[in-house]
């Protein structure tokens, strides 16, 4: 008897659901806005669905109505992507910086 | 052209990384590597992705133009945003993830085969349902957020919005969800799809119109999460090894930090969902409350006593972040500092609208983070501090939550402001806070309230030093 592949995509998924509870405990307090903005960037990994759902019209047109949403998606994963992680650098070099100056 | 699975095992980088990058938030030291880390994974995700396909239509192009765009969107927003603003950017990127999730369900539902999931109106059963909870997910965190988003920008009132029946109607609302995925499995026809998409929306925007603007925090916490979960559903519909992975991280993470902030004010999760908190106390508030006699003072006052002072702790609350205090109390605790006073900061777990949201604003003010301290780290030092300066926050000082049962807040842990010698105040007036009810701070002895702006207090409070 074969296993189906969507039990080892489910148990990524639980083991990944305790990683994430260990590893978010212990995360101090004062750096839970830049985890929520990380978390915020990563999740938009979300645009591989995008660039695939993108490529589903033909080399004749290009938009369709399905790739047309997977555009859409990519604009806004994109804005997520670049948004979210560029806005946590400015966030914790902020942190960093306090530590110089305290030297 | 990489094969499939060279193409999981990247993904499976990828998902590591995004572990790495969380892991790093444990210190400041190691955060920015943390991020980088994070951005590396994505790097990865979005190459491999790209090179897993065969045909380079014309359509490429217009994939790196889209990215580009938002991508530079992004930048801008990210370079622009005011620290004090980030409330509000939060949730509006959660809102992003949720309609991107949204999106990518309609195009697999619309054009299966691109992914491998049968064809349209035969979509694999167990696809199907995967596809429907990551549309249905992403739908309520993306109005969800938008709600969330209007009221943090305060273009939308803060103040809990209720209406008879609310819960029966959600409760209606979550079961014809349920019907119409069912029905949607049955004959996989568009409509289905579509009305379940809709009235996600609609769930969206009721849960979160009856929770008031205090309980933001734990408001963004749980759409964090909501959007971790939208983004493993489409994972599983997509088999794709990195959104899974990331959409358990960022699930776990919303929800532990949704627990912290509700464990923060002592009330339950689903006391904080069913909202409307405040409402009815204030009126009963309003009416116990007699001229009781203020001690009030002034700039003058408030600096004799700082300056005379050995320790100091500094209580910021939300009313900081309004007022953009954090530089001018920063300038103060320097000029304090060279007059050999001892100071420190205390923050409470929910002190402003989001987790964190304190630390990022005085970080921003150049404060050493050494100086800011959790509330179980610094509670027992009121006891030995000469004075406490509250400034802008309210209910988290309020030694009621400590003697009376019947108040609303009660067993909420709170900062022991009432310990310290003395207390500085910054207020504007003596109304209530978020919670509806009177400080009984406010009456003590030992409290020296200052009316005024807190941003201006505080610079007045610099020139007198």
């Amino acid at each position: 008897m074969e296993i189906d592949p969507f039990i080892f995509r489910l148990s990524i998924f639980i083991l990944s659901i305790f990683v994430g509870y260990y590893v978010v405990w212990s995360v101090t307090p004062s750096l839970h806005t830049p985890l929520m903005s990380v978390t915020n960037a990563i999740s938009s990994v979300i645009i591989v669905g995008a660039i695939i759902a993108s490529l589903a019209g033909s080399s004749l047109s290009v938009f369709n109505q399905s790739s047309i949403f997977g555009f859409l998606a990519i604009v806004l994963a994109a804005i997520n992507i670049f948004g979210g992680f560029l806005v946590t650098q400015r966030m914790l070099a902020m942190y960093k910086k306090k530590k110089k100056d305290k030297k | 052209m990489i094969s499939a699975n060279l193409l999981a095992i990247f993904y499976l980088i990828s998902g590591i990384l995004f572990i790495l990058a969380l892991r790093g938030l444990s210190s400041p030291e190691t955060s920015r590597q943390g991020n980088l880390f994070g951005i590396i994974g994505m790097a990865i995700a979005i190459t491999v992705t790209f090179l897993s396909i065969d045909n380079f239509s014309s359509g490429f192009l217009y994939v790196i133009l889209f990215l580009l765009v938002g991508g530079s969107i992004g930048a801008f927003i990210a370079f622009k945003i005011p620290m004090t603003a980030m409330p509000e950017l939060v949730a509006g990127f959660h809102s992003l993830v949720g309609l991107a999730a949204v999106f990518v369900a309609i195009s697999a539902f619309l054009s299966p085969e691109v992914f491998n999931l049968g064809s349209l109106g035969n979509i694999k059963l167990a696809s199907l349902i995967e596809m429907s909870i990551g549309a249905a997910v992403g739908a309520i965190t993306f109005s969800g957020s938008i709600i969330a988003f209007l009221k943090l920008r305060g273009l939308m009132s803060g103040s809990p919005i209720t209406f008879p029946g609310q819960h029966i109607l959600n409760l209606l609302i979550l079961i014809s969800i349920i019907i119409l995925t069912y029905f949607l499995c049955l004959n996989q026809s568009p409509n289905f799809f579509w009305s379940l998409i809709a009235i996600s929306f609609l769930v969206g925007f009721l849960l979160i119109i009856p929770i008031g603007g205090a309980d933001m925090p734990v408001v963004i916490s749980m759409l964090n999460s909501y959007s971790g979960w939208a983004a493993a559903g489409i994972g599983f519909t997509l088999e794709n090894t990195a959104l899974i992975i990331t959409g358990a991280l960022v699930g776990s993470s919303g929800a532990i930090l949704s627990y912290i902030m509700c464990k923060g004010m002592n009330r339950s999760f689903f006391n904080v969902i069913l909202g409307g908190f405040g409402g009815t106390d204030q009126t009963s508030s309003k009416t116990s409350k007699e001229q009781k006699p203020v001690k009030s003072g002034n700039a003058d006052d408030a600096a004799f006593l700082m300056k005379n002072a050995s320790s100091v702790i500094i209580v910021p609350g939300y009313g900081m972040a309004v007022a953009q205090a954090q530089h001018a109390l920063r300038e103060m605790v320097d000029s304090l500092k060279k007059n050999g006073v001892k100071v420190s900061y205390a923050i409470h777990p929910v002190a402003g609208r989001m987790p964190g949201h304190m630390n990022v604003l005085l970080a921003e003010a150049n404060v050493p983070y050494d100086e800011v301290f959790e509330l179980e780290e610094i509670n027992n030092d009121f006891a030995n501090c000469d004075v406490a300066y509250v400034i802008g926050a309210n209910d988290v000082t309020n030694p009621v939550a400590k003697t009376d049962p019947q108040s609303p807040i009660y067993g909420m842990p709170v900062l022991d402001v009432e310990k310290s010698k003395s207390v500085l105040f910054v207020k504007r007036s003596l109304s209530p806070g978020y919670a509806g009810i009177d400080n009984d701070l406010f009456y003590r002895d030992n409290t020296l309230m200052l009316f005024a702006d807190a941003k201006k207090m505080t610079e007045d409070i610099i020139k007198n030093l």
